[in-house]
């Protein structure tokens, strides 16, 4: 699978989830390697380009999590 | 011209023999915006007995998870300097060497871009900056990595390790804690920085039993350096301790936890094989014992802070391990260990909880390491180690 498809699996779990569940960067590489047939280090990666460009962010409540910047 | 708060409760926190973190505050609040409406907040805390401050939130350096700690007034009006006053963490240097040009370096950065209040160090033994703005944290970050240096670790993450002056000044040291330090923070930069970890994870690694670092209390996973061989003893040195008034029955033989010692008034024994390597002998007869034979390190897990269970200390896992660059053995290890939290672990779970819950013998099959009589925690005690039904069929 390429790249840019696993950020997009990524992110469209993320957006998913908001407002129900605040998601950890483990729970993200379980989830879609396992629906998507690859490793979690693919992800892992994919995940890393995806906070890197900004567009999801790391955020602490009592725990670390993945989620997608308020809008400005 | 910063505002001024009177301070009655704050300031008999001055009084007595002790330096007071009061006293400093003021001094930075004379020029500090920051720090002067962090001491007129605090006085409120004090005054009012409860604390205003909220943490955490989405604050951080754009690629990192960890870092920042994102701190609010929940009186932003009233101390409108402080309505945000994060906390920075750097990545400190093992042993915490550092030179007094770059602490100044550090400080004059600080006073341009925060409360000018710092924190040398803070328990995770990172360089801790206490409070600044939402908007001077990319600032300061670019002024800090430009010049060599990183964010430590915080949230669900590989915190900062730390160690203990090992080898650079201390002759006890058994194995090189800064080089082990140094390698475990460059090993895994990923898992420090981007955290996907059930909770905090900590390394702290100490060159002898003794433990300077109180690795013990205070790591997920403590190092501490020991040895295989015997403890060399000098009969002339042991007669000069003696001479020079140590009582060594009292004071070395009858405090040997495991009671291996001997002393006739001539000459100290020590039945090695019951020696059990708390490093106290040695400590207290520094120029008369000296470990000998190979070194290497004890591997311990799972203590903590109150928190979900009470603290607790951490338990030995392998008894001794060669811990020699590049520490791949240690480092698979600690893969395996962090597999298992990962799989099993609940969110704001530390490793040793999760051990505590699932069982030492699940944890240790799964790790792939025997049981061994050093795991051990007390004389008498359950070894935690269960027969299965399989175990029985067999």
């Amino acid at each position: 699978m390429e790249k840019e498809e696993v950020k997009q699996k990524i992110y469209a779990l993320v957006e998913k989830s908001m407002g129900k569940k605040k998601l950890k960067s483990s729970d993200i590489q379980k989830t879609v390697s396992a629906e998507a047939g690859i490793s979690r280090d693919e992800v892992k990666d994919a995940l890393k380009d995806l906070i890197d460009d900004g567009k999801l962010i790391y955020t602490y409540f009592g725990g670390s999590f993945v989620e997608i910047p308020p809008k400005e | 011209m910063p505002r001024k708060y009177e301070t009655p409760l704050l300031d008999e926190l001055e009084k007595g023999p002790f330096p007071s973190f009061v006293t400093e505050i003021k001094k930075a609040a004379a020029r500090n915006d920051m720090a002067a409406d962090e001491l007129g907040q605090l006085e409120k805390s004090y005054r009012e007995r409860r604390g205003y401050w909220k943490h955490g939130g989405i604050v951080g350096v754009r690629g990192y998870g960890g870092g920042v700690i994102g701190r609010y007034s929940s009186l932003p009006e009233e101390f409108p300097s402080v309505a945000n006053f994060h906390t920075i963490r750097i990545n400190s240097v093992s042993g915490f060497f550092y030179t007094s040009k770059i602490l100044k370096e550090m400080c004059d950065l600080w006073d341009k871009y925060g409360s000018g209040l710092t924190n040398m160090h803070g328990s995770t033994g990172d360089l801790i900056l206490l409070g600044t703005s939402t908007e001077n944290l990319e600032p300061i970050f670019a002024e800090f990595s430009s010049r060599g240096w990183d964010l430590g670790g915080s949230g669900s993450a590989l915190r900062t390790p730390s160690c203990c002056i090992g080898p650079a000044r201390c002759e006890w040291s058994n194995i090189d804690t800064l080089d082990i330090n140094y390698n475990l923070t460059q090993e895994w930069q990923d898992e420090m920085h981007r955290p996907a970890f059930p909770y905090k994870f900590k390394f702290k690694t100490a060159g002898c039993a003794v433990d300077c670092i109180a690795s013990i209390a205070r790591a997920d996973c403590s190092i501490i350096g020991t040895w295989k061989g015997t403890i060399a003893v000098n009969q002339d040195e042991v007669a000069t301790y003696a001479k020079n008034g140590m009582n060594i029955k009292e004071e070395i033989v009858d405090m040997c936890p495991s009671g291996c010692m001997s002393y006739d008034g001539k000459e100290l024994k020590i039945n090695d094989e019951d020696c059990i390597r708390c490093m106290h002998c040695i400590a207290k007869m520094t120029k008369a014992l000296k470990a000998t034979g190979e070194k290497g390190a004890t591997i311990l897990i799972g203590s903590k802070a109150p928190f979900v269970i009470g603290s607790t200390l951490s338990w030995v896992i392998i008894p001794f391990i060669k811990m020699e660059p590049p520490y791949d053995e240690f480092k698979d290890l600690i893969r395996k260990m962090w597999e298992f939290w990962d799989e099993h672990g609940k969110n704001r779970e530390r490793i040793g909880e999760l051990i505590i819950r699932k069982g030492m013998r699940e944890f240790l099959e799964f790790i792939g390491v025997e049981p061994q009589p050093q795991q051990i925690k007390e004389p008498r005690r359950d070894p935690f180690f269960f027969w299965t039904e399989a175990d029985l069929q067999k």
